[in-house]
């Protein structure tokens, strides 16, 4: 009993993390149509940047700067990389996309010269708590309940402010959205803000449960996400986190089982089978009808 | 006679190698509705096109109220006055109507009620369809709401491109009727057309346009009479 509870309650926290990074994905596969591969590794700079602020300043400080660099990095990459390729075909983009990809993970191989850095203890949120029998940490606890605030405040920037609706009104139409005056690149930076936001804010939970960081720390996560957000239907947001759900308490429970070690086969497996039933994923782009 | 709003002297357009606009001159009259006729490829969209802002012209000059718009980018355009309404009606279908209208006040910082209110009694439907996503409107819906949303940009002058394409005739009158309306109320109106006929009809002014230049111009209803014209657009052959 306690095994299953602490299985599952693992399980929802990992998929908290997993959303964190997928909303990232899907809302710029939702205005731009690009996946943004680079998107696993901005998560892993994060980590990295966070190794090496907390050696020198305190965690309040820490944690804030760390997101802000973060959220400047995905901005800039949007700047740099994709922005000067906006008129040209969108293989190009995606290849720049991996491009940067592999950039960022030598820049962290360079960085930390290939040694495992030791991800800093947060306090606050690795304390050991007992729920219903079950040791666990309270980031585990605290992950999903702050995966559901951020993904409510984001609905609700996108359902009511102006912003919201010129980012609905843009990935639906560029040229039209221009005519109303609105400037793309701007909402494009918005979107990778948002999508970095999170990003570093995931990067906090999911390293905190593992010992170091390396350079290749941000691709199976970023992976993984990616497929959740297939998976719910990319562009869509909701999709993005139940998907991420999903995946994270599968992978989990069947860490669980004598079958662990096909616990990263399973996600990749379910890509594969809802790209052959259901391409377009659980809420895949709507079309609407004529009443 | 009044001032000119939008003064275009010699526009050079080309697209991909093509040149598409090939030096045309052109006065729109403050509270007039000017039409330019012309069939496909004259030029007429992307005339139209690089008023507003989405293509770049290679030479000539755009001037709104004297104010040089070459250069400058769709936003600055709208803000100086001017909206399009595009081809194709191109209202966004994932959005509410109340939504659409919004993006088209997506520059105004005042109180948009009273904007609100003018496009609901231009167009009731709309209001009755306040909650309904774009999408699912009708095609006649669909063009009054992208013409309520460029209304509420507050513009000068309104430029449509086809708004009649693919409506049914009495729908088309609708529209018209909508378009000396908006004119009356005192903006000026810039009206691109195959619907030769409907154009003429309403215009003050008319231009026509073949492969990049201009051929005649004169008033709408002195063009309606013109035995050339007749034949060329209206459809009418030679006795």
């Amino acid at each position: 009993m306690e095994f299953a509870v602490s299985q599952i309650l693992s399980g929802i926290s990992l998929g908290g993390q997993y959303a964190l990074i997928a909303i990232g994905y899907t809302m710029v596969y939702g205005i731009l149509r690009l996946i943004n591969f680079a998107h696993g590794d901005v998560f892993m700079i994060a980590g990295v940047l966070m190794v090496y602020m907390s050696a020198s300043m305190p965690l309040y400080i820490s944690i804030p700067a760390m997101i802000i660099f973060t959220v400047l990095l995905g901005f800039l990459i949007e700047r740099a990389a994709y922005k000067p390729l906006r008129s040209a075909p969108r293989m190009s983009v995606m290849i720049s996309a991996i491009g940067v990809s592999y950039l960022l993970q030598n820049l962290a191989l360079y960085i930390t010269g290939g040694q495992p850095k030791t991800y800093p203890r947060i306090p606050w949120i690795s304390k050991t708590i007992t729920i219903f029998g079950a040791r666990t940490h309270v980031v585990t606890v605290v992950t999903p309940f702050l995966v559901i605030a951020l993904v409510l405040i984001l609905t609700l920037l996108i359902d009511k402010t102006k912003i919201g609706i010129a980012m609905r009104a843009v990935s639906k139409d560029f040229e039209t959205s221009q005519l109303m005056g609105v400037k793309i690149n701007t909402v494009i930076s918005v979107t990778f803000i948002i999508g970095s936001f999170l990003a570093a804010v995931g990067s906090v939970l999911y390293f905190t449960n593992y010992p170091t960081v390396v350079p290749m720390s941000g691709a199976m996560p970023g992976l993984k996400a990616f497929v959740a957000a297939v998976f719910g239907g990319i562009g869509s947001i909701p999709g993005a986190v139940i998907g991420a759900f999903i995946i994270g308490i599968c992978e989990t429970l069947i860490k669980g089982t004598d079958y662990a070690i096909f616990s990263d086969a399973f996600t990749f497996a379910l890509l594969i089978i809802i790209l052959v039933v259901k391409p377009t994923g659980i809420f895949g782009e709507k079309t609407t009808d004529k009443v | 006679m009044s001032e000119s709003i939008l003064e275009i002297k010699d526009l050079r357009v080309s697209y991909g190698g093509i040149e598409a606009v090939k030096g045309i001159s052109l006065d729109v009259h403050e509270g007039k509705i000017v039409t330019l006729i012309g069939s496909n490829g004259a030029g007429k969209s992307t005339t139209l096109k690089s008023i507003a802002g989405l293509v770049k012209p290679q030479s000539g000059s755009i001037k709104f109220k004297g104010q040089e718009l070459i250069g400058l980018s769709p936003d600055k355009i709208v803000k100086a006055g001017i909206v399009l309404v595009p081809e194709g009606r191109r209202v966004f279908p994932n959005l509410t109507v109340k939504e659409n209208l919004k993006m088209g006040a997506y520059l105004r910082k005042d109180d948009l009620t009273e904007d609100f209110e003018y496009v609901y009694s231009l167009f009731p439907r709309l209001k009755e369809r306040e909650w309904q996503l774009a999408g699912t409107l009708s095609g006649g819906e669909q063009q009054m709401l992208a013409v309520g949303r460029a209304l509420m940009s507050k513009p000068e002058l309104i430029m449509m491109d086809e708004p009649s394409l693919g409506l049914a005739p009495i729908v088309v009158k609708d529209i018209f009727e909508i378009i000396r309306t908006i004119n009356k109320a005192g903006i000026t109106v810039l009206l691109i057309e195959q619907n030769a006929f409907m154009a003429l009809q309403n215009a003050d002014w008319a231009y026509v346009l073949e492969t990049g230049t201009i051929k005649t111009e004169g008033e709408g209803l002195d063009l309606l009479d013109d035995e050339t014209i007749q034949e060329a657009y209206l459809g009418k052959t030679r006795e």
